[in-house]
């Protein structure tokens, strides 16, 4: 059965075509070349006016694993408080919002799914699975339907890894333990989460510099971004290292980032919620913007790639492996409640609700950062629209957040709510940057699938996967962001006029590097000696992911090897 | 049929008898049933699992029928009821994703059968939050466990053989120092360390344990105590408990929330979490609360990402709602139209009522009188595989199957009724 989307205005970076008018084959849920006119087409969808690209994908959003259960559980009030919310429209500060604009921070798995594909997305990855939590984030993501799933796997704090550097173990021992780890947890990739801090928090430390020792193991930050960033290369996984820097949300953070950028000595490494690591003490206050700085670094180091974090006001919840960060900052928690984790001698987690309002002057100028930031890196593939789902945003406010960065007028608009005190310190109206559809397309498809390594995702060339979002081009980019006209997943029409129409489950994509099995028999005996689990049951088979006939493992092939 | 998949060789599984979840023992049952490193607890488990009658069949009103009837049987109860209730909830995380889809499709209110102390933690971190620890984390990092209302031992036999008195840890810390208050002083006093250091032991009535952990959190911070007893106890007893606690690198504060049988148990575990969070303003300390066991932890962690909600809720047109008091099975049972009694791991007492009922579990369930319907189904990590939350959720086992029953297992049995429900309406 073949199905043709015709003459639709098609946006697809990976091959560079801008707006071009073509036709677009589907079968067996690829995407194929013009099949011979004696073949019988059984569905066609006429896209004439219409704007067409790739299923988008989310490369940074917490939508499994223990801290956004817990999100979940601590906060019964939001499920109550999103329906009333969806009843009355009502407007939170300098949002405007559209029907299809939740704010619900703490979505079901069901919800997770459905939200994500209405808005014409078809992957998104959770970015910190703790190894020892790892079989909890993949069955909650099991049953996330709609999308394709993925995640990466959080080192740095674990005894294990800082044992390894303190004894100065060999690179190719490193290598041989995260390989390991990313067979064992599922994961695509390696993700840092304040380099050694969440592990010297447990020591006592309340905060950590990049150069400054942990305490118990004598490593600091930089010696584990390197060793960390050297091994995800020497792997040859595609997706660079993620890091969440050290010092999160502490102002003037915006040294430490800098700094940071350096610690791999030009290897690649992706800077996560880079908007929450922006922050100077300039001012009366002592809290400044200091993403100039931070955008010029980017643009100036080709090795680093970053994804904002974007805070838009209204209630939501973070939800971190930072606990060292999150303990300190649970005193600014609204509603005053915070759940804190020490986890497993391998992780920690904190869990805030937080209410960004327009009126405070650190919440406004953390928005402003953050439109600063997309709008001063040059580079749409090395920049990536998020929101650090939840913790800037929900992932719901994206059509929000690319009417932003679409349209200078209602930018300003809303810039013009702020506090004024905070409208004072930022730069924001001088920048006059429209995003086009094109780049909206690289930051959020053929960025993002590249990034990760998803070769046949994120763009619409012959033998993709048919993940395809199909919208009418408005003026109001909300509003066109927030209702596709169609999706297709796999080539099943899933979506349309915005809804769900087909239930239908993704994938799980991975990476599997080669690695020497001999490293298992130093973990088995650590395991056997310090850890309260069975090494063998802390690896997770395809089986369990595969065995409800619904998911699904892909293990992509790195491109080194 | 065999009654063990054993054979002549010792299987390492993960035992399911409680919240440890404990996955370093195997099991042989050759000559008889021997666990290694397993517990009295362990061993009642699985002597009683491998002890039912594997060709268990399903009772309709008391009599044998198939298994096919019973479905048909149990599909009819509920589509006449507009308002059952799911109670028990005794399964892992299989069971309970078929639960949440079944109790969605019919308007059902799900309560766990020990969720009467489980909402008083929930509620608990709803409030105020809190800051807790793992089983690793306490085995590698604890230097003073302090024990609130618990022996910890009846509940969780092998905690301080696993995480106390273990030789291997990682941070050489000494054995951590173990202090009892309010638990039973019996049970308590025998937690004695294999270098015969015992325990301390700070005796209080249940009751009156808010007076002394909130005398506690008054010496925190710096309050002189203006009573020549604090519930019986002396303020120097007191105050010496507190300094240690400062003192500790890593304090652990354990609590059971099912032992607390008091009415103000929500506030008594307060101000536990107020206490661990003050003292982490200097030192580092923690919490644990222990779970209450059958599944509580899974079920709870299931229901919650699959409907936003733990335990005490129910859906109505298919939108869950949440409610710790309403929701209640003691509640329920009077308002309810039909029960669903699930208990897989053990045979509890099915609760009396005068509604049609649906009982599932294990093969020994005894009903009061007949149920309409029982359906004998596999126990978790016996008959069947399974996955399982540890107590402290942060760790989720797989369980192994060591016997092949033919018995089904609760997945099963809520996916058949749920497709018999739906061959009826669309019929």
């Amino acid at each position: 059965m073949i199905t043709l989307l015709k003459n639709g205005r098609i946006y697809d970076p990976a091959h560079q075509k801008n707006g071009v008018i073509e036709d677009i084959y589907i079968h067996n849920g690829r995407i194929i070349a013009k099949p011979a006119d004696t073949k019988k087409i059984s569905q066609t969808f006429d896209l004439s006016g219409k704007v067409v690209m790739a299923g988008a994908i989310d490369m940074h959003s917490h939508i499994g694993g223990g801290k956004i259960n817990i999100a979940r559980m601590m906060l019964p009030e939001y499920q109550e408080k999103q329906r009333q919310e969806i009843k009355n429209l009502s407007e939170p500060e300098a949002h405007i919002c559209t029907p299809h604009c939740s704010h619900h921070a703490t979505p079901s798995t069901t919800d997770t799914g459905f939200r994500y594909i209405e808005m014409g997305y078809t992957a998104a990855f959770e970015p910190a699975i703790s190894p020892v939590n790892a079989r909890q984030a993949h069955m909650e993501m099991g049953d996330t339907p709609m999308i394709d799933k993925g995640g990466y796997a959080m080192l740095g704090n674990d005894d294990y890894f800082l044992r390894m550097l303190a004894a100065k173990k060999d690179q190719k021992a490193i290598n041989d333990y995260v390989a390991w780890i990313l067979h064992a947890t599922q994961a695509i990739g390696i993700k840092v989460v304040n380099p050694g801090g969440i592990n010297a928090f447990k020591f006592n430390q309340r905060r950590l510099d990049l150069d400054e020792n942990n305490v118990h193991y004598q490593v600091t930050p930089r010696e584990i971004l390197q060793s960390l960033s050297r091994a995800v290369h020497d792997l040859g996984i595609a997706k660079p290292l993620h890091v969440h820097c050290n010092n999160l949300g502490a102002a003037g953070n915006f040294a430490t980032t800098l700094d940071t950028m350096s610690a791999s000595s030009g290897l690649p490494m992706h800077l996560t919620h880079i908007q929450f690591h922006s922050y100077g003490t300039e001012g009366d206050k002592k809290f400044s913007s200091a993403a100039a700085q931070i955008a010029e670094a980017i643009n100036k180091n080709k090795h680093i790639t970053t994804d904002v974090g974007q805070i838009l006001f209204g209630q939501t919840v973070t939800a971190s492996g930072d606990s060292m960060m999150q303990h300190l900052n649970a005193k600014h928690a609204n509603p005053k409640k915070s759940v804190i984790m020490d986890i497993e001698c391998d992780a920690g987690c904190g869990v805030l609700p937080f209410k960004y309002r327009d009126q405070n002057y650190v919440n406004a100028l953390q928005w402003a950062i953050g439109l600063e930031l997309f709008l001063s890196v040059e580079d749409p593939w090395r920049i990536f629209l998020t929101t650090d789902h939840p913790n800037g945003a929900p992932f719901t406010s994206y059509p929000h957040l690319i009417r932003l960065l679409m349209d200078k007028s209602f930018r300003n608009e809303a810039f013009a709510k702020l506090n004024l005190d905070a409208q004072a310190m930022s730069n924001l109206t001088s920048l006059d940057r429209e995003y086009s559809l094109y780049e909206i397309a690289i930051m959020t498809r053929a960025g993002a699938g590249k990034l990760i390594g998803l070769h046949d995702r994120g763009h619409l060339g012959i033998g993709a996967a048919a993940d395809i979002t199909v919208y009418t081009d408005q003026a109001d980019r909300e509003a066109m962001f927030s209702k596709p006209d169609y999706v297709f997943k796999n080539g099943d029409l899933a979506v349309k006029d915005g809804r769900v129409v087909k239930v239908v489950w993704g994938v799980t994509h991975t990476a599997k590097p080669a690695f020497d099995i001999g490293v298992e028999k130093d973990l088995k005996e650590y395991f056997d000696r310090y850890q309260t689990m069975q090494m063998d049951n802390f690896k997770i088979s395809d089986d369990e992911i595969s065995s409800d006939g619904r998911g699904q493992v892909v293990a992509h092939q790195n491109d080194n090897q | 049929m065999k009654n063990s998949n054993l054979e002549d060789v010792p299987i390492s599984i993960t035992c399911p008898a409680c919240g440890l979840l404990c996955d370093d023992v195997s099991l042989s049952t050759n000559p008889a049933l021997s666990m290694q490193n397993g517990c009295t607890k362990g061993i009642r488990f699985f002597e009683r699992a491998l002890a039912t009658p594997a060709s268990a069949t399903p009772l309709l009103a008391g009599k044998p029928a198939s298994l096919e009837d019973a479905i048909i049987a149990a599909a009819r109860i509920l589509s006449k009821s507009r308002q059952p209730l799911f109670a028990g909830l005794g399964t892992e995380v299989q069971g309970m994703r078929a639960v949440v889809s079944l109790a969605e499709k019919t308007n059902a209110t799900l309560d766990h059968m020990h969720s009467e102390g489980t909402v008083n933690n929930t509620r608990t971190m709803q409030n105020s939050g809190w800051l807790t620890t793992t089983l690793s984390e306490i085995k590698n990092r604890a230097d003073l466990i302090l024990a609130i209302g618990t022996d910890i031992t009846g509940s969780h036999p092998r905690f301080f053989e696993k995480l106390a008195w273990n030789t291997d840890q990682l941070f050489s810390k000494p054995t951590p120092e173990l202090i009892f208050l309010g638990a039973p002083a019996e049970t308590a006093k025998a937690n004695v360390a294999p270098d015969g250091k015992a325990p301390t032991l700070i005796p209080a009535a249940t009751s009156q344990l808010p007076e002394v952990i909130n005398a506690l959190n008054a010496l925190l911070s710096g309050k002189k105590l203006n009573a020549d007893h604090i519930a019986g106890i002396a303020p120097e007893t007191l105050t010496e408990l507190v300094e240690k606690l400062k003192a500790a690198k890593y304090a652990v504060v354990v609590w059971s929330a099912g032992a607390l049988k008091i009415p103000h148990a929500e506030l008594t575990i307060q101000s536990i979490v107020q206490l661990v969070s003050k003292l982490n303003e200097s030192t580092r300390a923690a919490g644990l609360p222990l779970n209450s066991g059958d599944g509580d932890s899974s079920v709870n962690n299931v229901s919650t990402w699959l409907s936003g909600y733990p335990t005490r809720s129910r859906y109505r047109n298919g939108i869950p709602e949440y409610d710790t008091y309403h929701f209640s099975t003691q509640k329920q049972l009077d308002s309810c139209d039909a029960v669903m009694w699930i208990s897989t791991f053990n045979p509890h007492e099915v609760p009396k009522t005068q509604t049609p009922a649906i009982v599932i579990g294990h093969p020994d369930t005894q009903c009061g009188h007949a149920p309409d319907v029982f359906i004998p189904t596999g126990i978790p990590g016996v008959d069947h595989t399974g996955l399982m939350f540890r107590m402290d959720s942060s760790i989720t086992l797989p369980l192994k199957k060591v016997r092949d029953s033919g018995l089904p297992s609760l997945n099963e049995v809520m996916a058949k009724i749920e497709a018999q429900l739906l061959s009826e309406t669309t019929a």
